[in-house]
This record gives C-alpha cells, structure tokens and sequence, in this order.
C-alpha cells in the first residue's frame, strides 16, 4: 500500500514536472514570434520591439507625433499583443540643405580663386568644378574658401605642385 | 549612412572640439557638415582629419562648412599665407582696394556684409571689406 501511494506521488510529480516543462515551451517562443510579428507589421528598421509575456514596448526614433502614435496603434492590432508601452520618441528631420543659386555662387567663387593663379572655376547647378594647378600647401585654403559658399558639390579636379 | 561612416572621425573630432551648431546631413549622395567652431585653430584641425580620409579632397561627396565665428566690435587676426589682406571699397573683389592688413595684424571686426565679406577697421582707422577666410577671432 505504502508501495503504490510513493508510485502515485512520483507519477503525480512527474506530471507536474512535464506540465511545467510545456508551459515555459509554450510562453518563451510565443513573445518571440510576437516580436517577429510586430515587427514584420511595423517594417521600420528604426523602431526596435521588445515583448514581455505580451505587453509590447517599443523604442526607437519617428519624425513626428503621427508616425508615433500610428505605429502603437499597428503594433495593437498584432494578435497576441496585450499591450503597447509607446516609448518612440520624437525627432524632426534637418531642415534641407541651403545651395547656392548659380550666378551668385559663381561671383563668390570668383572671389574665392583670386588669390591662387592658375585655378579656374566652373560653375553649373551649385557644382562647383576647380581645374588647373594649385600649390599643395594652398590646396586645403582654397577648399576652404569653397566649401564654404554654400555648394551642392566641389569636384576639385586641381593638380598639386 | 555610408558618408557618414566615412567621414565619422571628421564628425566626432566636431562634436569633441565642441563646434555650436553642427549639423550633419546627407542628401544626394553629398554630406554636408555645416557648424561654428570656437576657434581658427579648430577649424584647422578639422580640415586635417578631412586631409587624412581624403589627401586631395578630390571625392567631391563632403561639403565642410565649419567656420571660426567672430562677434562685430570683437579683434580678429589677419591669416593670409605671407601677403598684406586687401581691404575693399565693398564687398567683393571687383571693388577698389581701400587699405591693407599685414599678416598677423589684429584688426576689428566691425560688421559683417555676408559670410564671405566683413567691414573690418585697422588700428590706424582705414576700413574697408576683407575676406573672412584670411580673419580668424582672437581667442
């Protein structure tokens, strides 16, 4: 009698044991296959997910509130999603680059070769293309002197003496 | 995102030597890093890192506007290689030369026409228009 009751017990453990092992099956890979699906859903390498038993957080870097809060409301929509800790944060794209319209690039341009002989400038659509002969030691000056009027572009194609 | 990792030690030498206003932005295959730094001898500095990734500065894909800003009513100090600095009638090249500069002379900065052309004043009261490559603050 003695015998069969630790049989049960043992049997009853180990059903227990088992019973635990699945459930941890169960839930690990189930907040893994969350994250590859929210993540799928949201397509933005910029926002990273990060789930817990289901509640969703997501961090990273949008442009601006709507980008934001539409990405919470997708990640929502993901089944086995409980919930969305938004912590995106908001950071607005730099203003473009200011180029320099041509003809008044090109008089500054002008200004800015006078001093070294034997360089000429073109300039087309804000490129700035230097040609001719500079002294090695001036070079760096000269781009100086360039890259700060505001070009699209300097293609120095300048030989150093 | 390539430019920029080509041109990291140019942006991390800016933000260490603690350039104002720096922005870092790619379009169209240019990065342009634009921003004030404190000094001549920064700006220098930067340009010699941007001398180490390209010795030629022949990519043609970095526009590197960071210049040393000087206050008006502040000196700044003549840089030209060995010659005397030009101080124009206005702002431009065309204009007639009113005065000169000697080289490490320290002038003041009056006002400033453009970012290419300030009113600058000699000690002995000539004033004029000097080009602001050749003028760096007095730190």
């Amino acid at each position: 009698m003695k015998k069969k009751f630790s049989v049960v017990l043992v049997a009853f453990a180990a059903a227990l044991m088992l019973g635990f092992t699945v459930t941890s099956c169960k839930s690990k890979p189930k907040d893994a296959d969350i994250k590859t699906a929210v993540e799928q859903q949201l397509n933005n390498p910029a926002v990273s997910v990060a789930v817990t038993e289901g509640a969703v957080t997501l961090t990273g870097e949008v442009i601006d509130d709507a980008a934001k809060a539409a990405l919470a409301t997708s990640a929502q929509t993901v089944k086995g999603v409980k919930s969305v800790d938004n912590q995106l944060t908001v950071t607005p794209p730099p203003a473009p680059v200011v180029i320099s319209a041509d003809d008044s690039l090109a008089t500054a341009v002008n200004d800015a070769i006078k001093d070294h002989a034997g360089v000429t400038a073109a300039v087309k659509d804000g490129v700035v293309t230097l040609t001719g002969e500079v002294k090695k030691a001036d070079l760096a000056k000269l781009m100086q002197k360039v890259n700060a009027l505001k070009p699209r572009k300097v293609e120095n194609k300048t030989v150093s003496k | 995102m390539a430019l920029q990792s080509k041109y990291q030690q140019l942006i991390d030498a800016a933000t260490a030597a603690g350039v104002a206003n720096l922005q870092v932005r790619e379009q169209d295959g240019v990065l342009y890093i634009d921003g004030d730094a404190p000094s001549g001898a920064v700006k220098d500095q930067l340009w010699d890192v941007y001398g180490q990734i390209d010795p030629n500065f022949a990519g043609g894909d970095l526009v590197l506007n960071v210049n040393a800003t000087a206050e008006a009513g502040t000196s700044v100090k003549v840089i030209t290689e060995s010659s005397n600095l030009n101080i124009r009638k206005g702002p431009g090249t065309d204009q007639p030369i009113v005065g000169k500069a000697a080289k490490d002379e320290v002038i003041t900065l009056v006002s400033k026409a453009n970012d290419q052309w300030w009113l600058v004043r000699t000690a002995d009261g000539e004033e004029g228009y000097a080009y602001s490559q050749y003028l760096e603050p007095v730190v």
